[in-house]
Order: structure tokens, then C-alpha cells, then sequence
């Protein structure tokens, strides 16, 4: 210890110093705290306050800095000293502003932020500086997985940015579904004509440029390694196996059509049904002129059916499969019967819809179809009979009668289906039973592993994980792009139905993100959502039990384990969400700069009063993502809550070790509460697993608060999002009342 | 009048739609509707016909000709322009319901007896004859549209508004005896006359 020095910087301004004793705060810092140097400042922000901070550390050796002031969230590029390690005492949004105003707070505000300040003392004295990732990878070249719309934009986007794309693809030649469609619909104009697709000249530009190495016809049989230093096998079908090392991946590897085989109550396999697909391959032979059917009878009258097998109602109300809307399709009949109508206005043209989707600007190109006189019904399918002539049976659902119409021709608009590869969950559960010693499980799992995409060599599976419905995972309502592979990402049709539109958004995101990531890992720097931070997860191996419980619930597949099965920490992989150190039974994960020690010693800083003094103490564990800024937003508006609370901020939820709930307990807390972010099916944890694992961790510690003879209330998780600032207030409000009535800690004074 | 029915349903077929774009004033815009319902939603005499604007287009794009041609729907329209003003696809609904009434009537499908259709009927041959509508003749029949005993207390229930009336000079007892018609009665009527020829030519009528 003896090179670290430490230091208080005590700031006075916007109106802390009207309402707080700075003076007994710095003696505070000094005694309490064991500050070497302490000093306060009207204006800390400021050229000079912040010069004063500069100067300590150049002249005088600081390393290390607590800054009371405002919250760890304002004044960010002001308070940015890199070289040393930094703690952050929340005066103005945790005290000042949330506490009522007024001579009968005084003592209770001046508490909480003398608490605060020891705190904030007591976090720096266990940081360390981060010295970033030592394994850091250099590689920038970045791997596309298909070669359709969404593959060969991300490929372009990445060599027009100045970096090396390989591109993988399949099929002999580049182009996917988008090559084999006559038309688009309009992405601009008057959104009123279909357009030419442009796959062609795509497929040109990528395969002539000199930064995008095109192979074709070859599958990814091998990807090994971490951001910055994947290593990739390709194999070739001539049997050949290249190997590319890349930095990052994108994987966009589209989507199949919903097997037509599997809705024969909708004419599917029968004679002059065709799926959506089938109908572009007539329109592509017939080349502008009249459409022919497949028996070469040129086509009068056709019908469009919607939702074929899509949207849980299988056509028919049978609950069969696929359960979501594909999205696009709507618009792709409108600008399919448009080609009928473009060809012959004499055509007969009905689509048959429930509720017609067209999002964007697709309104007008509905609007254009109506008026070259396609004919759209609100109707619901009950069945289609192939055949010279077809029938469709359905009921008008505006008219409420059925009726039967006939036709030369059935389209059938069938849905998305995500080419995501292996699902993990079923993989796991195969490899359990092959492990076991099953030798069924054992071919299940090579044929399952025929089936990769990118064949991953993780402990967690070989492709990324999967989504509802199947589709590759997406962070979908805060991060879409996220996936839970660092460096992997998804785009196109394989994350979430989409047209080709939002494919071609959607790769140049991707593209964005992997140059991002290789950028990332180069940096020996974290990946989103924590992009700036060099710590990473350390363990102590001495002390691990090998339990694999961090293996296990590291949300992102970052640890390994070794030859000796102790986890094996893939820095590059990791986020930084501290899951492995909540998760650890014996406490041997840790982050330089943040640990069970750093949180802990926050915890056992606050002085808690005797049972007389009738002022309960209440710890804040609040998800540094979500809820810590919406206490902080209510500060910033004003709006008050209890002075006996205490917040600290977490990472995560997830990094949440029981050991600070227990200490927090056994030293007369009286009570705990845990905010996090939603979990669930539709989470918004930044970590994804975290919150959810909290939860998870906390509906057990029952037992422990029963043997310390506490009331389970003692401690309280909640889902807390980043707009909550009133409710968060009222929550720590109600929480203290209950505590009152249940009554303080029994456990004060034992401590 | 039903030979031009019948020569219509030779004509169009199957295609009723068709028929209604070309022969129905602002009948090209049904096929624009794009089945909301906020015309239906909106209209104040919903509740009281048989079928919404928002059906009766479905109807025409169904090819239920005889149903639309037949129905009381669009003479029960009060022209109060709320659909109108409602359609987010800015269909001209009112005028299309208007268009669809006088197409049925000169076809000859419109319901008998429906008043709003009688009312137009009487009101027109009145202004037809003399150029102008006599308004004592024209209240006068349609109290007795309904038959001598309702007329008398249809009548009846009105002589306060009729003395009303007389006594600020708005009405003139003596027009029972024929009234007065404009300048150029005969110009007047040939007028009319040239311009139904012309509007059956242009949608193709021969009457
Ligand atoms: S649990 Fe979180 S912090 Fe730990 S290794 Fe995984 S990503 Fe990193
Ligand atoms: S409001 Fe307009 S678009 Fe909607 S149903 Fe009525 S006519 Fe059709
Ligand atoms: S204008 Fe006619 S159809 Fe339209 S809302 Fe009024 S009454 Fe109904």
C-alpha cells in the first residue's frame, strides 16, 4: 500500500453546501474515511476544482480519488482521471435532492451524507486501477455467414468502412432470396411501383472489392477462439477446408419459407398452389409478360391468401404452426398481385386478408394496388383444393357469409423461418444424456451439430442462443443487435421477421457493431453495454471449489473451463456484469475495480444507529443501468424519499452476492432492497440473465433470514425501469413504512 | 327501366364493380375503401338501415349487385357528411351513397314506397313541370302520400305551421290553383332534358 495515496474532494456547490456541513464532512473523510488528503471546493466541476484534483495527482502521487459531489452519472468528461482509481459520493441527486427541505431533515440529511461520503472513502481504499485485458486481440477483419441482402450489405458497409470482410455463402453464387424475386417492394419514390431488387449489381460490387474476400459454395465448419482471434474453418464442397482468422462475426443466414408440405388444408402440394416463393418463379419466367402456371396455362383469376400458416392461426383456426406474423408479406402479395395487374388489368386479383400489415410507408403501396384494381377481401380461409380450377372456401368477415371462389391460381403467403442454427436448449439437454452415457444422445448430437451455422467451439453450444420462435437471439427491446455471443452478430431475417428493407438497416447496424467489437477487443476494452471498461473478472483459484457455477450462469457464454476444470475466463468474451461474482459460493471472482470487497466495504461503512435512536437504516442495491438513474431523475426533479436509505450501485443484479445481504443484516440493517431491470421473456436487462438470477438467488435466501430469526420483508427485489423516478420514490417510501411496523432489526448492536 | 337493367347486367356480367366504377357517380372510388369501418362507426343513422357505407362497398366488390341495388342503405343518408370528413382514405362517401340511390332508382331496383325516394320523386316531377318546386303542392302530396285519411291528419297536424306561413307571406293559398311557374318553362325543360342525354351517354345508359 505503501505507493497509493488517497484523497476527498469535498465539492460545496449547487446548494450543497446551503444545506450540508462540508466542514464535518472533511473531518469525516479524514477520520472515518482515512483520507491523506481532503479538501473541499465551492465549484469542483470547474477548471479549478478539477485542477485541483490534477495537480494532487501529478504533484502530490494521489491514486486514488473520491469525489463527493453529484451522482457517478454528471460531470462525467470533468471528473475523467485515468489514471487513477475514482469512487463517486452521490451528494446532490442522493441526498440534497431527494431529501424534504427544511431545519426537521437537517440531522437526517446530514447523516446520509456523511454515510455517503464514508462510503464512497471506503469503496476507492479497495479499488485498483484497471490494467485492461492482457490477452488483447488484434485482428479486424470481420467474418459475414450468408450471402443474400443482409450478408453482402454488412460485407460492403465493413469495406466501405476500411475493413477486411470474408464472406461465406452456401450456395454457388451470392444473391439469396433477394435474386430469386422478379421485384421488390419500394423502399422510396412514390411507393407506389414495385422495384428492381438490385441483388445483381450488390453481388458485383462485393465480389470486385478488393476488401471482401468472397467463399463461395462453403459452409463454417470450425469457429474457435474469442473477439479479436476467432479462427475459422471453411469448408469448401469440394472437400477443401480454407481457415480465415477474424475478429468478429456476422451472421446472416436468412431465412427458409414455411414448408408449403405442411398445409395441405391450404392446397399446400396441390396443383397450381404455390407459396409466395413459387409465385416469384412464375413472374420470373413470364418477365413482365402474362404470368403461366406451372402447366403452362396463362393465369386469369388468382387468390392471395394471407397469414398461410402463420400467426397461430394456421389459416384454419387449428392453433398449428407458425405463431408469429412474418411481417413482410402482406406487402410482398400487394406488389405480387401487381404483377398481375401490370401484366393484364383484366386479371382477377383478390387478396385475402384478416388484417392487412403494412408498416413503413407501405400504406401508399396498398393504396397503389387499389388502384390498379386489386381486389382486397377481409376474409378468413377455411381450406383451398388445388387443381385445374381452384376452390377457396372462406368466410367474408365483413359480409359474415361464406362462400366459395375459384381461381386458375393460389398464392399462398407463407411465413419466415430463421435459419438460426442449433437450438442450445435441446443441445445441452443431448449432450447431458450423451455425457451420461447414452448412446442415442450420442448420434442425436452429431446429427443436431450437422445442423450449425457456426459451429462454435464453446462450452455453451455451437451456435448463438436462441430466440422465441427460433430466431437467432437479439436483445430486442433495448439493444436489438446484442447478442449474448460478444462479437457475434445477427442480422436479417434470421433475428426477427423482417423485408428487405429493415434487412438492409438491420446488416449495416450489424456491421457497425462487429467493427465496434473488433475495435473492443484490440482496446483490451469491454464490449456493450460497459464499452468503456478495461477491469475483467479475476478469480482467486485457489479458493474455488470448481462448484461451475459461474460457467454456468455467465449470461454470455465468456468462461471455459481448463484442462483442471477451474473456469477459464475468455476476457474478450466477457461484459463485465459481475454474474460470475455473484454467483461464486466462495467469494473468489472479483473486478479490479469492482469486488465483493469494494461493495462490501460500502455496506459496512454506514453507520447504523442504535435500536433507541428509532432511525432504521435500508441498503439500496440498484442496478447501475436502470435503477440507480431513476433515483438519480428523482432527485432531478425534486421528487423526495426516506433519508434512511442508503443506494449503492451495482453493475447488475446479478452481481449481487448474498454475502452483502447477510453482512447487511448481521450488522442491524433493516431491511434490503434490490432493483433491477425487467426479466422474463421480455427483458430489459442489460445482461440479460442478471436480473432474472437475482430474482432467482433471492427467492432462497428465506432460509438464511429464518436462521438469523428475521421476517422473510427484511429483504425485497424489484423490477425497476429507467423511467420509474416517481415510482421509485414511492416504493422506498412504502418499504420504510412497512419496515416500521414490522419494526427495526433485531440484530442492532451485534454487528 | 328494367330493360336498362337488364341490358346492365348483360353488359357488366359478373363485374358489378366495374359497373359501379362507370355508372355511379364517384363510383371509381369504391375500390379504394379499405374496410376500417369509420364510416360505419360514424354514421348517425347506423343503427337504423341495413347495410353501412363500409358493407355496401364490400358488397359491390362481392358482386352482390341485387343486394346493393335493392337496399334502403343509401336512401336513408342524411347528407350530414360525417363519413366524409372521417374516411381516412378520403373516399367521397356521401356523394357515392347519393350516386348509388339514383342509379337504383333509374334502374328501377330502388325499394318501393321508401319515403326518402318518394319525397325526391315528388319534389323532382314538381320542379321538372314548372321550374320551380310549389311548395304548397309539394307538402300537400306528401302529407297524402300515404293514403286520404293520413293526408287529412298529416294536414291537420301541420295547419299552425301552414296559417304561420300565410300570415308572414311565405305562402301563398292561391298556388293550389296551379302556381306560378318561371319565365321560360319550356327552356327550362329541354335543358333538363340535354342534360340527361348527355349523362346517359356518358355512362353509357339508353333509356
Ligand atoms: S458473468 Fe459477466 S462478468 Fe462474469 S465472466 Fe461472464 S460476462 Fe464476465
Ligand atoms: S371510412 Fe372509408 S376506408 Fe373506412 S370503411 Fe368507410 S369508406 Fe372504407
Ligand atoms: S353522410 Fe350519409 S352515409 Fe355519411 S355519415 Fe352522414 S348519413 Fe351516414
Amino acid at each position: 500500500m505503501a505507493d497509493n495515496k488517497f484523497a476527498a474532494y469535498i465539492c460545496s456547490g449547487c446548494g450543497i453546501g446551503d444545506v450540508l456541513d462540508v466542514k464535518a464532512m472533511e473531518k469525516i473523510a479524514t477520520k472515518e474515511g482515512k483520507m491523506q488528503v481532503v479538501r473541499s471546493h465551492p465549484f469542483l466541476c470547474n477548471e479549478e476544482g478539477v485542477q485541483l484534483i490534477r495537480d494532487d495527482i501529478e504533484k502530490e502521487g494521489v491514486t486514488h480519488v473520491c469525489i463527493a459531489a453529484c451522482s457517478r452519472r454528471a460531470k462525467a468528461e470533468a471528473f475523467y482521471f485515468p489514471t487513477v482509481a475514482l469512487s463517486r459520493a452521490n451528494l446532490r441527486e442522493g441526498v440534497i435532492w431527494v431529501v424534504a427541505e427544511g431545519s426537521d431533515h437537517d440531522e437526517v440529511r446530514q447523516e446520509m451524507a456523511e454515510d455517503y461520503v464514508c462510503m464512497g472513502c471506503a469503496e476507492v481504499k479497495k479499488m485498483k486501477l484497471p490494467a485492461g485485458n492482457p490477452n488483447r486481440a488484434e485482428n479486424k477483419r470481420i467474418l459475414v455467414v450468408g450471402g443474400g441482402m443482409s450478408g453482402m450489405t454488412a460485407a460492403l458497409e465493413i469495406a466501405e468502412t476500411g475493413y477486411e470482410a470474408v464472406l461465406v455463402e452456401k450456395t454457388a453464387a451470392l444473391g439469396g432470396m433477394a435474386a430469386k424475386l422478379l421485384k421488390r417492394v419500394p423502399f422510396n419514390g412514390a411507393y407506389a411501383e414495385a422495384q428492381p431488387t438490385g441483388a445483381a449489381e450488390l453481388a458485383a460490387r462485393v465480389s470486385a472489392h478488393p476488401k471482401i474476400k468472397v467463399h463461395l459454395s462453403s459452409t463454417v465448419a470450425e469457429t474457435a477462439g474469442a473477439p479479436g482471434r476467432f479462427q475459422v474453418k471453411i469448408a469448401q464442397e469440394s472437400g477443401n477446408v480454407a481457415e480465415e482468422a477474424v475478429g468478429a462475426i456476422v451472421q446472416a443466414t436468412g431465412f427458409t419459407p414455411y414448408d408449403l408440405a405442411k398445409l395441405p388444408e391450404l392446397g399446400g402440394g396441390q396443383a397450381n398452389v404455390v407459396d409466395q416463393a413459387g409465385l416469384e418463379a412464375l413472374a420470373m419466367a413470364a418477365n413482365g409478360g402474362a404470368i403461366k402456371r406451372a402447366d403452362g396455362k396463362e393465369v386469369k383469376s388468382v387468390v392471395f391468401v394471407q397469414c398461410a400458416g402463420q400467426r397461430g392461426s394456421g389459416g384454419n383456426g387449428s392453433g398449428q404452426h407458425l405463431e408469429y406474423c412474418s411481417g413482410h408479406c402482406c406487402g410482398t402479395s400487394i406488389k405480387q398481385a401487381m404483377y398481375f395487374k401490370d401484366a393484364n388489368p383484366e386479371v382477377d386479383t383478390v387478396v385475402m386478408y384478416q388484417d392487412l400489415r403494412v408498416p413503413g410507408m407501405g400504406e401508399d403501396f396498398y393504396r397503389s394496388a387499389q388502384n390498379k384494381g386489386v381486389i382486397f377481401t377481409k376474409a378468413k380461409v377455411d381450406g383451398v383444393t388445388g387443381g385445374d380450377t381452384c376452390q377457396v372456401r372462406m368466410k367474408d368477415l365483413i359480409l359474415d357469409e361464406e362462400a366459395t371462389v375459384d381461381a386458375d391460381l393460389v398464392v399462398l403467403a407463407t411465413g419466415q423461418v430463421p435459419n438460426a442454427g442449433v437450438n442450445l436448449d435441446q443441445w445441452t439437454e443431448v449432450v447431458t444424456a450423451a455425457e451420461g452415457g447414452s448412446e442415442e444422445a450420442k448420434v442425436q448430437k452429431i446429427e443436431l451439430q450437422k445442423g450449425s451455422v457456426l459451429n462454435l467451439s464453446y462450452r455453451q453450444g455451437p451456435d448463438m442462443p436462441q430466440f422465441k420462435y427460433g430466431f437467432a437471439d437479439s436483445h430486442f427491446i433495448c439493444f436489438p443487435y446484442e447478442t449474448r455471443r460478444t462479437a457475434i452478430y445477427a442480422a436479417g431475417p434470421v433475428r426477427r421477421p423482417m423485408d428487405m428493407f429493415q434487412a438492409i438497416e438491420d446488416a449495416t447496424g450489424a456491421a457497425l457493431k462487429a467493427i465496434q467489437a473488433v475495435e473492443n477487443a484490440a482496446a483490451g476494452r469491454a464490449a456493450h453495454p460497459r464499452a468503456w471498461d478495461l477491469s475483467f473478472p479475476q478469480a482467486r483459484l485457489e479458493g474455488c471449489t470448481q462448484c461451475k457455477r459461474c460457467t454456468v450462469e455467465c449470461p454470455f457464454g465468456a468462461i471455459d473451463e481448463d484442462e483442471r476444470r477451474f473456469p477459464l475466463f475468455n476476457e474478450s468474451r466477457c461484459r463485465r456484469c459481475g454474474t460470475c461474482m455473484g454467483a461464486c459460493p466462495v467469494r473468489v471472482i472479483s473486478f479490479e475495480n469492482y469486488s465483493v470487497d469494494t461493495v462490501g466495504s460500502q455496506v459496512k461503512a454506514v453507520n447504523v444507529p442504535d435500536e433507541f435512536e428509532e432511525k432504521p437504516r435500508i441498503l439500496i442495491l440498484a442496478c447501475e443501468n436502470d435503477a440507480y438513474p431513476a433515483l438519480d431523475m428523482a432527485g432531478i426533479q425534486r421528487i423526495t424519499y426516506s433519508a434512511f436509505v442508503r443506494a449503492i450501485p451495482v453493475r447488475c443484479l446479478g452481481s449481487v452476492n448474498t454475502i452483502w445481504i447477510t453482512d447487511a443484516l448481521n450488522s442491524g440493517y433493516d431491511g434490503v432492497m434490490m432493483m433491477g431491470c425487467k426479466k422474463g421473456d421480455d427483458y430489459q436487462c442489460h445482461f440479460v440473465k442478471g436480473s432474472e438470477l437475482a430474482h432467482y438467488r433471492m427467492s432462497k435466501i428465506g432460509d438464511t433470514l429464518k436462521q438469523l430469526g428475521l421476517e422473510t420483508e427484511r429483504v425485497v427485489t424489484h423490477e425497476v425501469a429507467i423511467t420509474d423516478n416517481a415510482r421509485v420514490a414511492q416504493m422506498i417510501n412504502d418499504y420504510v413504512a412497512q419496515i416500521n411496523e414490522i419494526g427495526l432489526s433485531p440484530m442492532k448492536g451485534f454487528g | 327501366m328494367s330493360d336498362m337493367n337488364t341490358q346492365a347486367v348483360a353488359r357488366y356480367r359478373n363485374n358489378f364493380l366495374k359497373e359501379v366504377e362507370e355508372r355511379v357517380e364517384d363510383g371509381h372510388w369504391v375500390r379504394m375503401c379499405m374496410q376500417c369501418g369509420v364510416c360505419a362507426g360514424s354514421c348517425p343513422l347506423g343503427p337504423h338501415w341495413e347495410h353501412s357505407p363500409q358493407k355496401i362497398f364490400m358488397m359491390i366488390r362481392a358482386g352482390k349487385r341485387e343486394e346493393v341495388l335493392t337496399s334502403d342503405a343509401m336512401w336513408m343518408c342524411t347528407s350530414c357528411y360525417n363519413c366524409i370528413v372521417r374516411c381516412p382514405r378520403k373516399l367521397p362517401i356521401t356523394h357515392i351513397m347519393h350516386g348509388l340511390a339514383h342509379y337504383s332508382h333509374r334502374l328501377g331496383l330502388a325499394p318501393k314506397g321508401q319515403p326518402t325516394r318518394e319525397i325526391a320523386k315528388l319534389f323532382w316531377d314538381s320542379l321538372v313541370k314548372t321550374g320551380r318546386v310549389n311548395e304548397l303542392k309539394f307538402s300537400l302530396a306528401m302529407y297524402f302520400k300515404d293514403g286520404f285519411g293520413q293526408g287529412i291528419k298529416n294536414a291537420m297536424a301541420m295547419q299552425g305551421v301552414g296559417l304561420g306561413l300565410v300570415k308572414a307571406g311565405r305562402l301563398n293559398p292561391m298556388e293550389i290553383l296551379g302556381g306560378h311557374a318561371c319565365k321560360d318553362k319550356g327552356g327550362i325543360q329541354k335543358m333538363i332534358a340535354k342534360a340527361q342525354e348527355i349523362e346517359n351517354r356518358k355512362k353509357g345508359l339508353t333509356a
